[in-house]
């Protein structure tokens, strides 16, 4: 693997996903990595490429296409000493194994009264944009926001892949480790050694005075974008990247509501039940003082996800979209 | 099914005298959650395993203290075979703060981890993934320790099972696969959703892996059968799968007559009750029968008080609803 400890280096996203899980690999024996395909052939989208091989068959193991097994395995495994990081290769294969994400790995230690302790990480590549259809391009962090019991963290940059990653790993409770597959190719600066960035802690990718664009994973470079453009238009948009979903940092939301006084929340997931739903839910609740206009959130429509790029477009969000959000509100 | 050993070499007279207390103390605990939800003290639903205690202190007498068990929302005899007290998993059921997991997990979640008891699961077949990660986790620490996976006749027809074992095969985990044949799936006779006579055992050949049907009453079969079968998972031979034909004697839950099975059936079964085999067996080692008599006195006088205990304790503090999500003991989910 290469060596990328050096802060100058770029990396992409995808190498990043395999660098962060090396790092624990090495730094802690209980970590153990289990998946369809992870193996030697280093994971359908290469992001456990170098593993099988710097660590062998006794720490990555490859599974049959069974993913309560996998997640059962996982779990047993959590509850007696390992640290276990299941692949489900696509997000959308969550309805496959859906008992444990739902009634299985989110309560067992809070209805045995703290008994069991579950470090576990559940990692998938989720989202669209690759024009996989509807059975493989959902994001669907809101499915599993809905479960009070699992933390969700979904990586904007590789520096955060590696980062969230050692914290996920490192931690005490069930982490569901979006990896978006929109972002596999892109890159960024590589994370510097011991890099960890704590779970629930939102941070702001670009600063500005007149709205807050709250976004998360794909979403942020997207938004990123809108607001380069806005910035040509005369609007001043700050980009706040959530990083997780559970814990969420509602603290750093507010707080650029407060500077700003508009919110638009850019989501992937369906408007239906989206995470922005929440989101706004609590500013509405705790910040509907700070606020100058209604708060927006330009989410995905509610349909299956369409296979051409041109009806997919149309249904998750983009910089257009995004834009005259912003520009609707900013008149208001 | 095993042919039973009755030599004495099998089975000290001692040793089976304590068995049979433990099962004297599971079926009279079992009575008395029956009673106590009659008396409107237990809420929700019990699945009670009178009649299946042999499984349970049978497999537990042959495993390690540091082996793993998972179990079933028919799990109380499971969780007292493998040390939790009669008066925790009462107090548990009556929603009391000594309850074994503090009155949040209640008749169906019996789970104590510190004996390495580490849960009874509601949703049908899901543990068994989970016993073969313990399992894995023995083996990924050399640690020679063994998962048992107890599940019900109704759990080999759902994809978890099969998943299981599956998996299991395939890595040679030092897991053991126990269905407790009970003959009905729920209100079902399994016979009639099931494409092959023995629900577990004829489903192990698709997965190469070993399989034995036994008598589930007799607590010395029990004990011989599965000491086999945890012999050879921690000589790193793989799994096995074990069927024991048994029988509830209540219903399926709390609020099912069992109407349904047949009287001929339930007369035959109740006269093949575990406590009646082993005190069979007990006689035939020459224990006289009034040490039977003090063991069933003793069982008595357990669960009595395991029940005054349960009544007097208190209720949990309403705080606790919002503790225990995470490691850190809390549920904040937002800063």
């Amino acid at each position: 693997m290469a060596d990328l400890t050096n802060e100058t280096d770029v990396i992409t996203y995808r190498e990043a996903v395999a660098e962060g899980i090396a790092r624990e690999l090495r730094r802690d024996p209980s970590v153990v990595c289990l998946g369809e395909d992870i193996g030697a052939a280093g994971g359908v989208f290469k992001t456990t490429a170098g593993l099988f091989q710097e660590f062998g068959k006794g720490r990555i193991w490859d599974t049959p296409i069974s993913e309560q097994a996998i997640l059962g395995v996982a779990m047993g495994a959590a509850m007696t000493g390992m640290r276990p990081v299941a692949e489900i290769m696509f997000s959308d294969f969550f309805a496959c194994c859906w008992d444990y994400l739902a009634n299985e790995i989110p309560k067992m230690r809070y209805m045995t009264g703290g008994q069991v302790t579950l470090p576990l990480v559940v990692r998938t590549a989720n989202g669209g944009g690759l024009g996989f259809g509807a059975q493989h391009s959902q994001a669907v962090e809101n499915w599993a926001l809905a479960v009070p019991g699992l933390k969700i963290a979904a990586p904007s940059t590789p520096a955060d892949v590696v980062g969230l990653m050692a914290a996920a790993i490192r931690s005490d409770d069930p982490v569901v480790f979006f990896e978006h597959k929109g972002l596999f190719a892109s890159k960024g600066p590589a994370a510097p050694d011991g890099h960890v960035v704590e779970l629930g802690r939102a941070v702001i990718a670009r600063e500005g005075t007149d709205i807050t664009l709250v976004a998360l994973a794909a979403t942020v470079p997207l938004a990123l974008a809108a607001a380069g453009r806005l910035a040509g238009q005369g609007i001043s948009a700050e980009v706040v990247d959530l990083r997780c979903l559970v814990p969420l940092d509602m603290a750093a939301v507010l707080e650029s509501v407060g500077r700003t006084s508009r919110l638009v929340i850019v989501e992937e997931n369906p408007y239906q039940g989206g995470w922005g739903g929440t989101v706004a839910s609590v500013v509405a609740d705790e910040g509907f003082e700070l606020l100058d206009a209604p708060v927006r959130r330009v989410a995905a429509a509610c349909v299956p996800l369409p296979f051409a790029d041109v009806l997919e477009q149309q249904v998750i969000p983009t910089v257009d979209t995004v834009i005259e959000a912003v520009t609707a509100l900013t008149a208001y | 099914m095993t042919a039973v050993d009755t030599s004495a070499s099998v089975v000290s007279a001692e040793e089976l005298l304590a068995l049979y207390e433990e099962m004297a103390v599971i079926r009279r605990t079992e009575k008395a959650a029956h009673d106590l939800f009659l008396s409107g003290l237990v809420k929700g639903t019990t699945h009670l395993a009178a009649g299946q205690e042999a499984i349970a202190v049978g497999a537990s007498a042959a495993l390690r203290p540091d082996d793993y068990v998972f179990a079933t929302y028919r799990g109380h005899h499971h969780a007292m075979a493998r040390g939790a007290s009669p008066a925790e998993c009462l107090a548990e059921l009556m929603s009391k703060a000594t309850g074994v997991c503090h009155a949040k997990g209640g008749s169906m979640h019996l789970t104590k981890a510190s004996a390495g008891m580490l849960g009874s699961y509601a949703i049908v077949g899901a543990h068994l993934p989970m016993a073969a990660g313990a399992a894995w986790s023995a083996r990924l620490r050399g640690s020679g320790q063994v998962a048992v996976a107890f599940f019900g006749d109704g759990a080999t027809n759902i994809g978890a099972f099969h998943e299981a074992l599956n998996l299991a095969a395939v890595w040679a985990l030092p897991v053991l696969f126990i269905c407790e044949n009970n003959l009905y799936m729920e209100y079902t006779p399994i016979g009639e959703v099931t494409a092959v006579a023995n629900p577990a055992a004829d489903r192990a050949a698709a997965y190469r892996l070993p399989a034995e049907i036994l008598d589930g009453n007799d607590v010395v079969v029990v004990r011989e059968v599965v000491a086999r079968a945890a012999a050879r998972a921690r000589a790193g031979e793989g799994p096995t799968v074990l069927e024991a034909k048994t029988y509830r004697h209540f219903g399926h839950s709390r609020t099912d007559p069992a109407s349904y099975r047949p009287a001929e059936e339930v007369k035959q079964w109740l006269s093949r009750d575990p406590l009646d085999i082993a005190r069979a067996r007990l006689e035939a080692l020459g224990v006289p029968a009034e040490s039977v008599t003090a063991a069933d006195e003793r069982a008595a006088r357990t669960v009595e008080e395991a029940v005054a205990a349960a009544r007097a304790a208190p209720g949990p503090d309403p705080g606790t609803a919002l503790t225990d999500v995470w490691a850190d003991g809390g549920s904040a989910w937002r800063t």
